[in-house]
C-alpha cells in the first residue's frame, strides 16, 4: 500500500544545530573575515547580514587520497581531433582533470568557502567578548523596576491563580476531619444494631431509634461538601524591586575645520559602531551626543551623524559642557558614566592643558570609563600629550590612534575588550 | 489515442499524485519491476537542503560539517546556480521517495517514476545491497545514531564529541570491510547490546594490554611477532576493537561512523547503474504513460527538457566538465542494452553473442542484479556508447614529460577504453590501498599503516592531517609507510600522539 505523507508541516529548522556547530567551529576564521568586511562596509548598513569568505582549506575535512605523480590511466569523453599515440603537454595542476577523487564544488573552484551570516548572527560575532568596562550596579535606579516572584500561597486570590492540588488537599483534610466524629459514632450504632437484631425484633421501639439516628447519621455525613471556599488556595505572586544599572555614555566628536573629510567619516564610523554596540547590548542605555568646534553644543542622534559644521577647535568646550550636563542630570551615585571622545588632536594652544584639568578634576572622578582615539596619520600634536598625563593618572582612561578606516574595528574591539576582573 | 490526461496544467494536487502514482505503478508492475512499498513524501525546499546536507540520511547526527553542507547548498540554491537535486531516495523499507512542494506534477511525475520505482528496484534487487544492507532497520539504526550521539553530547560535552566525529569521517572510508558480510543493524538490539557490548569490548582491550610494556633486549630479536597477525583493512573496526585508551562511548562513535559508512559503500560502488537505472525507468516510464494518453504533450516537453539536463554530457573541453556524468553513461549504457537486445548490429553480436536478440527485460534485469560499476561498465560497455561519448583514454606518468593518448574510440581502442573507464569505477584502485600492519605490543604501543602504492601513485598532502586523527584515535604515536609493489619502503609518515 503507498502512503503519500505531507512533511512539510514538521522538522522546520532541522539545520539550525548543525548550523550552529558549523559557525561555532569556525569562529575564528569568520571573525577575522568580519574584520576585513567591516572595513569596507558603509556606515549606514552595518546593521545587516554579511557575506563571510573563510579559506576552503579550513572547512574540508582530510581525509586518505592520491596526490598527483604516479602512472594513471583517465577515460574522458568528447574526443574530437586526437588519435591513439598523440603526445600532448601536461596541462596546469588542476585543469580539469575531475578523476573523482577530489570533491570540487560546482564549478566555483575558487580558494574560498563563501556563505552568508544573517544579521542576527553577525552582530553576535561583531560584539562577541566585548563590554562595557567596571559597569557596577550603583544605587537602585529611581524607575523602579519590579519583577513578580512566587510567595507562597495565601487564601484570597483571583480564579485564575487557583492552585488545585493545594485547594484539593486541603478540601480532602476537613472532609475527613469534619466526618470524624460522625464516623465514628456510626460505627458504634451499627454495632450495636447487629448486637439488637438478633434479640428484638424490626419493629421494636429500640431498633427504629437506632435505625434513625444511623439514618441521620449517613446524612451528616453526606452533608459535608466536597469542596468549600475556604478550601482555595491561591498562588500567590508579590513584587520584588529589581535592582537596575543605568548607565550614560558621552559621545564627544570634534567637528571643527581641521578635521578633513576622511577623518570626520572615520570618527562618525567610530560612534556608529559604538552607538549600535550600546543599543543592542544594553537595555537601559542613554547616549548623549556632543560635537563640538570652537563652542560645544549638545544634539540629536541625527544631527550628530549626518550634519555638516565646521570651525576652530576648542576642546575644552565640550569637556566643560560634558562636565556641566553630568552635574545636572546625571548623579554620579545613581548612573555608571562612560565617555568617548574622538579628535584629529588638533588643538587650540593653550587649550590642551585646560583639557587636562577639567578631566582631571572635573570628569576623570566621576566616569567608569574615558576612551580617546585620536583620527590622524600624523604625528601626535599636543592634545595627544596632555592626555598621556592623564592617562599615568587615571586607570579608566585609555587612548588609541586610528590612522586609516581599516584600524577602526581593531581599535573598537581593543577599547571595549572583555576584561576579567 | 482518446483517453483524457490525468492532469492539464502543471499544478499538483494530492488527488492529482495518487492518480499518477497508481498508473506509475501499473506500468512499473507491467515490466517486471519489483520494489519496496513506497512511502511519498511532500516536503518544503528547505526540508529537501536538510535532507541534501546530510548525505540523504533521513535522521543524522549533528556535526558541523552537515553544518557546512547545508550553507553551502543554500547559498547555490538563492543565487540560482544549482537547482535542487529533485530526487532524494532512502534505501529502507518501505522506500521513502521526497517531493518537493515547488515541483510542477511533470517533475513529481518523473520523481516518483525515477526514485519510487526506478532506485527503489535497484535497492531492492542489486547483490550489493541485498548482502550489505538491511533495509527494513536503517532508519532505525540512524535514529538510534542520533540519540546515543545527543546523549554523549550532553554527558561528555559537545566538543569531546565533535573532536571524535572529526576523526571518525577522516577515516570513514577505511571503515568498510570489503569482503565480509556484516551483521543487520536495528535500534533494539542494538540499545540492548550496546551495554553488553561496552563492558565486553573494554575487556578485551585490558587483556591485550595487560602486560607491562618490557623493554628488555629480545623484544627486537627477529623472533619478533605481528600484532595483527595478517594486515587489517578496516582500520575503523581496528581501532574500535583494539585503540587502548578509548572510552567506551567513544568506542561506540567509531561503530556508528563505521556502520553507516558501510551502509553507504555500495551506493558508491553503483553510482553509474543506479543513476542509469532509474533515469532509464522513468523515461521508459513516462513515454508508456504519455503512449497511452495519460499525459499530454506539455508534460511531456517539460519532462523532456529535464531529462535532457540530466543525461547531458559535456566534454571534457567544455568550461562545465567535471568528469564523467553517471547519470548520462549510465542511461546510455541502459538504453543500448536494450536497443541490443531489439535491434542488434552485426557489430552488437561479434561482441555481445549472448545479449543480442535476447529478451530485454530479462537482460536487463540480470545485469541490475548482478553487477557493480566497475563489473558492469567491463561487461556492457558497446562500441556504440563509446563512439556516441567519444571517449578516449589518457596515460598520464609522472616519467614522461608529455601525456599520451593511449586509446579513442576506434576498432582497436574500444577494448582498451572500456577496460580503463572500468578501472576507474574501481574503489579497491581510487582510494588508496592502507590497512593496518602493525602494533608495537611490546614497545610504544604505535600503530603502524602502511600504504601499499598503486602504480607508484603517492598519497595526497592532506595524510599528515589524517594521521594526526587516527593518532587521536589510538591515543599512541602513528606511522604510516608508503611501499612500492616491489615493497621497497618509498616514504614514511609519522604522527606524534598529543594527549
Amino acid at each position: 500500500m503507498t502512503q503519500i505523507v505531507d512533511r512539510r508541516l514538521n522538522g522546520k529548522n532541522k539545520s539550525a544545530v548543525n548550523r550552529q556547530k558549523f559557525l561555532r567551529r569556525f569562529r575564528k576564521q569568520i571573525k577575522k573575515s568580519i574584520e576585513n568586511v567591516i572595513a569596507e562596509r558603509s556606515v549606514t548598513d552595518l546593521d545587516k547580514g554579511e557575506k563571510i569568505s573563510i579559506p576552503k582549506k579550513d572547512t574540508t575535512e582530510p581525509f586518505f587520497h592520491h596526490g598527483r605523480g604516479g602512472h594513471r590511466e583517465v577515460v574522458n569523453p568528447g574526443n574530437k581531433e586526437f588519435h591513439a599515440g598523440d603526445k600532448i603537454p601536461r596541462p596546469e595542476e588542476g585543469a580539469g582533470q575531475g578523476d573523482g577523487s577530489e570533491a570540487s564544488d560546482s564549478g566555483e573552484g575558487e580558494d574560498d568557502f563563501i556563505f552568508e551570516l544573517s544579521r542576527e548572527e553577525f552582530l553576535q560575532f561583531f560584539f562577541e567578548d566585548l563590554e562595557l568596562p567596571n559597569l557596577v550596579k550603583t544605587k537602585l535606579s529611581t524607575i523602579n523596576e519590579t519583577k513578580k516572584v512566587r510567595a507562597g500561597h495565601t487564601s484570597e486570590g483571583i480564579p485564575s491563580n487557583i492552585n488545585i492540588v493545594r485547594s484539593l488537599t486541603g478540601a480532602m483534610g476537613r472532609r475527613i476531619a469534619l466526618r470524624a466524629p460522625y464516623k465514628k459514632e456510626l460505627k458504634e450504632k451499627q454495632l450495636e444494631m447487629e448486637d439488637l437484631l438478633k434479640r428484638h425484633n424490626n419493629s421494636d421501639q429500640i431498633i427504629v431509634d437506632l435505625k434513625q439516628r444511623i439514618d441521620y447519621l449517613h446524612k451528616k455525613i453526606k452533608n459535608i461538601p466536597f469542596i468549600d471556599t475556604f478550601d482555595l488556595r491561591y498562588d500567590n505572586r508579590i513584587e520584588q524591586p529589581m535592582p537596575t544599572t543605568q548607565a550614560v555614555m558621552f559621545c564627544i566628536m570634534d567637528v571643527s575645520g581641521s578635521m578633513g573629510r576622511e577623518e570626520k567619516d572615520i570618527s562618525k564610523r567610530f560612534f556608529m559602531l559604538l552607538y549600535l554596540f550600546l543599543t543592542r547590548t544594553y537595555e537601559k542605555i542613554q547616549v548623549v551626543f556632543i560635537s563640538h568646534h570652537t563652542i560645544a553644543s549638545e544634539v540629536d542622534e541625527e544631527t550628530f551623524f549626518y550634519s555638516r559644521e565646521t570651525g576652530g577647535t576648542v576642546v575644552s568646550s565640550a569637556l566643560k559642557l560634558m562636565s556641566s550636563i553630568i552635574e545636572e542630570r546625571y548623579p554620579t551615585s545613581d548612573w555608571n558614566i562612560y565617555a568617548a571622545q574622538a579628535s584629529d588632536g588638533d588643538n587650540w594652544h593653550n587649550d590642551s592643558s585646560i583639557c587636562k584639568k577639567i578631566l582631571g578634576k572635573k570628569i576623570m572622578p566621576f566616569v567608569q570609563y574615558f576612551a580617546y582615539i585620536e583620527i590622524t596619520a600624523d604625528r601626535h600634536q599636543n592634545l595627544w600629550e596632555e592626555y598621556t598625563g592623564i592617562k599615568s593618572e587615571w586607570d579608566n582612561f585609555s587612548m588609541k590612534r586610528i590612522e586609516k578606516i581599516s584600524d577602526i574595528y581593531p581599535v573598537f574591539r581593543k577599547l571595549f575588550k572583555k576584561r576579567i576582573t | 489515442m482518446t483517453r483524457k490526461p490525468i492532469s492539464e496544467t502543471s499544478e499538483w494536487t494530492f488527488e492529482l499524485i495518487e492518480q499518477y502514482h497508481t498508473e506509475i505503478e501499473r506500468i512499473a508492475k507491467n515490466f517486471g519491476l519489483s520494489t519496496y512499498p513506497v512511502q511519498l513524501e511532500i516536503i518544503t525546499t528547505e526540508q529537501m537542503m536538510d535532507a541534501y546536507s546530510s548525505v540523504g540520511m533521513p535522521v543524522g547526527y549533528n556535526h558541523w560539517t552537515f553544518g557546512k553542507e547545508f550553507v553551502n547548498t543554500e547559498k547555490n540554491y538563492k543565487r540560482g546556480q544549482m537547482g535542487l537535486a529533485y530526487e532524494i531516495v532512502i534505501n529502507s523499507d518501505p522506500c521513502i521517495a521526497y517531493l518537493m512542494e515547488e515541483n510542477s506534477m511533470p517533475m513529481q511525475a518523473l520523481v516518483i517514476a525515477h526514485a519510487a520505482y526506478g532506485h527503489n528496484s535497484f535497492f531492492k534487487n542489486n547483490y550489493l545491497f541485498t548482502t550489505w544492507t538491511s533495509a527494513d532497520s536503517i532508519i532505525d539504526y540512524l535514529l538510534f545514531a542520533k540519540e546515543y550521539i545527543l546523549k554523549c553530547e550532553q554527558r561528555h560535552g559537545e566538543q569531546e564529541v565533535e573532536d571524535i566525529l572529526d576523526s571518525c569521517h577522516a577515516l570513514k572510508n577505511f571503515g568498510v570491510d570489503r569482503y565480509k558480510r556484516p551483521p543487520t543493524l536495528s535500534m533494539q538490539e542494538e540499545m540492548s547490546r550496546q551495554q553488553e557490548r561496552e563492558d565486553y569490548l573494554q575487556s578485551q582491550i585490558n587483556e591485550l594490554w595487560k602486560t607491562i610494556p618490557e623493554k628488555n633486549a629480545d623484544s627486537h630479536t627477529s623472533d619478533k611477532i605481528h600484532y595483527p597477525s595478517e594486515p587489517q583493512e578496516n582500520i575503523l573496526y581496528f581501532i574500535e576493537k583494539h585503540a587502548p585508551l578509548l572510552e567506551p562511548w567513544q568506542r561506540e562513535i567509531v561503530r556508528i561512523v563505521r556502520k553507516i559508512s558501510q551502509y553507504f559503500y555500495p551506493q558508491r560502488q553503483t553510482q553509474v547503474m543506479n543513476e542509469g537505472w532509474a533515469t532509464f525507468w522513468h523515461y521508459t516510464i513516462l513515454n508508456q504513460l504519455y503512449d497511452e494518453g495519460y499525459c499530454n504533450d506539455g508534460f511531456m516537453l517539460e519532462f523532456l527538457q529535464s531529462h535532457t539536463n540530466v543525461v547531458q554530457q559535456p566534454g571534457f573541453d567544455s568550461p562545465y566538465y567535471s568528469g564523467i556524468n553517471p547519470y548520462a553513461l549510465g542511461f546510455n549504457m541502459m538504453t543500448d542494452i536494450r536497443r541490443m537486445c531489439e535491434n542488434p548490429t552485426d557489430e552488437d553480436k561479434e561482441w555481445f553473442p549472448e545479449i543480442a536478440g535476447s529478451n530485454w527485460l530479462e537482460t536487463m534485469d540480470f545485469a541490475m542484479r548482478n553487477f557493480k560499476d566497475e563489473s558492469f561498465i567491463g561487461q556492457y560497455l558497446s562500441p556504440k556508447v563509446i563512439r556516441d561519448f567519444k571517449l578516449f583514454s589518457i596515460t598520464d606518468d609522472d616519467k614522461h614529460r608529455q601525456i599520451e593518448v593511449s586509446a579513442i574510440h576506434n576498432k582497436s581502442g574500444y577494448q582498451s577504453v572500456r577496460s580503463t573507464l572500468s578501472e576507474q569505477y574501481n574503489l579497491g584502485s581510487i582510494e588508496p590501498n592502507i590497512q593496518v600492519y602493525d602494533v608495537d605490543l611490546k614497545g610504544d604501543r604505535s600503530l603502524t599503516l602502511r600504504h601499499t602504492q598503486f602504480q607508484r601513485r603517492p598519497l595526497d598532502k592532506s595524510t599528515n592531517e589524517v594521521l594526526k586523527h587516527a593518532a587521536r584515535l589510538w591515543g599512541f604515536n602513528v606511522k604510516l609507510e608508503s611501499v612500492d609493489d616491489k615493497g621497497q619502503l618509498v616514504k614514511t609518515y609519522e604522527c606524534k600522539a598529543y594527549r
